[in-house]
């Protein structure tokens, strides 16, 4: 996804002169085309988040469309109260990538896994969320994000994942698309891990469940609209998500349910608690923590049968 | 704007009372802080920085950052003063539906930044100076922390990132009255050798009497600014300054007055020029 997202920047870059990328010494192998392509607008202002994001906020105060890039606990979790007051609140036209969220890091330890990034940029004003799901939507989403007249965060996978989409989408910032319409039950998810989404939906095909699979790319502002017409019409909703479940992407759509009187069960899937100490790749700890194909399978047919 | 010093004289004075005024009405703290600062905030809005108060996003102005915002009364004294908004306006300071925060907010006329929680504002400043650079604008940025300010961590980052990104459009000017929040300076977190401090992370240092409005124009005009370097003005003044019982007093930086201190500071004012 990284890949596709620096790409994308640059064939921008080559009309908006607007666009700068900032990085906090981070994007090995990733950034050099366009620090070479754009020397004047590259600015790796070193191993200091809280000024990457503050600097990042005054030139979008002062009309440039400032990338921050790093991975992505270091472009959120560190300089938090930066993005708060000075990219959210002063609504600086600044776009976040946070590579690697969940455990894109996995084997580098705790300290490079970002388990709570959602949760905590939920709550920032006027940001927008985006998580991908493949390279496709990675680089349509870019465009979008850039096209957007605000902040964005952007969280991007890091290790080479595959293409989920057979053509381009049409996709729009805000509105959920539906990678299978099925009957039932219905399962909603963003990012990376929608790739065990689509495989679990084939181990439930095999169980004689066709679900539908909601990819809610855009994680705020959600599609609401889309949720409530979705939990009108099935039986048995899910979410899946590679997030803490506190705060994450299912408890925004349990949020949903709530305050629009919707009776349709939702059943949660993600991190239930902060992972104990367990070394591993992403594969690994997702399968770990039941995000595997097999374990998403698995917890929705118990789910049903309860 | 303003050449004749004493006139500047006469505008920081109105400010020190315009600050007195509103703390009185919106019986709010942060006086001592405001005081120690004013007289930088008067050469800054009256005399250096190039301002459009009928258009106050105009690309091409210079931006203030005020970081230690809790000194935000002198700053709405000197953006009434030049016109941003109204009298009126200026006594909602501290009011319920007011633009004017205990802290200045980006959306009260004339307000480059929104600050408050400190340590953001010189980052702020470094993003502003660098887009000016890309824009091939002339604007300068000028930042004002606190020497408070200077305990925290991301002052630091922005120090040492300034310089190596050149920016000679960059002033910063650190209100050092040598009293923070809880303490004296030298007691909380000693920030001496402090111009050494900054010279060695590559700023041009200069230091001057933070109340000398003559010091100050001097500096601020700067011809001699080096063509890569941003540059640092440590102004050494006083808590309080201008008002005989709040000076170098630490209870001034959170008091607000009484009907009391605010008729014997007026006094002193108006009985100072």
């Amino acid at each position: 996804m990284r890949q596709t997202f620096i790409t994308t920047v640059e064939k921008l870059a080559q009309t908006d002169p607007r666009l700068v990328v900032l990085t906090g010494d981070l994007g090995f192998t990733v950034l050099e085309n366009f620090r070479d392509q754009f020397p004047d607008r590259f600015f790796n202002l070193g191993v200091a988040e809280s000024n990457l994001m503050s600097v990042a906020a005054g030139m979008a105060l002062s009309d440039q469309i400032p990338i921050v890039y790093s991975i992505s606990n270091f472009v959120t979790l560190r300089p938090f109260e930066f993005i708060r007051n000075d990219i959210g609140y002063q609504n600086a036209n600044v776009k976040i990538v946070g590579v690697g969220g969940g455990f894109g890091y996995g084997l580098a330890g705790i300290t490079h896994q970002n388990l709570e990034d959602i949760s905590l940029l939920k709550t920032i004003p006027n940001l927008t969320i985006i998580s991908p799901s493949d390279p496709i939507e990675t680089a349509i989403l870019t465009r979008l994000a850039i096209k957007h007249q605000g902040p964005v965060y952007l969280r991007l996978g890091k290790v080479g994942e595959s293409n989920l989409h057979s053509k381009s989408p049409k996709l729009k910032l805000g509105q959920g698309f539906i990678f299978n319409q099925g009957t039932k039950l219905a399962i909603f998810t963003a990012g990376g891990i929608t790739a065990n989404v689509l495989e679990a939906c084939k181990i439930l095909k095999t169980n004689q469940l066709n679900p539908t699979i909601i990819n809610l790319h855009t994680i705020k502002p959600l599609d609401t609209k889309l949720i409530i017409k979705i939990a009108s019409q099935h039986q048995h909703l899910f979410s899946v998500e590679e997030h803490l479940l506190v705060g994450g992407l299912g408890s925004s759509l349990a949020e949903i349910l709530v305050d629009k009187h919707l009776p349709t069960p939702l059943t949660r899937l993600g991190i239930k608690l902060y992972p104990k100490h367990h070394i591993g790749n992403q594969n690994f700890l997702r399968h770990l923590h039941g995000l595997s194909p097999q374990k998403i399978a698995q917890t929705i047919l118990t789910s049903l049968n309860e | 704007m303003t050449t004749n010093l004493k006139d500047l004289e006469k505008t920081a004075n109105l400010l020190r009372r315009d600050i007195l005024n509103i703390s009185y009405h919106g019986q709010v703290g942060h006086i001592g802080s405001a005081l120690s600062v004013v007289d930088i905030i008067t050469t800054l809005y009256f005399h250096i920085a190039k301002l459009y108060p009928n258009k106050p996003n105009h690309p091409d102005r210079d931006r203030i950052i005020l970081s230690k915002g809790h000194a935000c009364s002198a700053l709405y004294s000197a953006l009434y003063r030049r016109g941003y908004f109204s009298k009126k306006t200026l006594y909602t300071y501290h009011q319920n539906h007011s633009l004017l925060a205990g802290h200045p907010d980006i959306l009260c006329p004339g307000v480059d930044a929104s600050t408050g929680s400190l340590g953001h504002g010189l980052s702020l400043g470094i993003g502003m100076a660098l887009a000016a650079k890309l824009q091939k604008r002339n604007y300068q940025v000028f930042v004002i922390l606190s020497d408070g300010e200077c305990n925290e961590g991301s002052t630091w980052e922005a120090a040492l990132s300034a310089p190596q990104l050149k920016l000679n459009n960059l002033t910063t000017i650190i209100d050092y009255n040598k009293i923070q929040a809880f303490g004296r300076t030298k007691d909380v977190i000693d920030l001496e050798p402090f111009k050494q401090k900054w010279q060695s992370f590559g700023w041009r240092t200069l230091e001057l009497n933070g109340h000398s409005l003559s010091q100050l124009t001097k500096a601020l005009n700067s011809p001699n600014r080096p063509s890569s370097k941003p540059t640092v003005i440590i102004a050494h003044t006083v808590l309080g300054k201008g008002v005989s019982f709040m000076e170098n007093n630490l209870e001034w930086h959170y008091w607000t007055p009484t009907i009391k201190h605010f008729n014997q500071a007026m006094k002193e004012l108006k009985s100072s020029l």
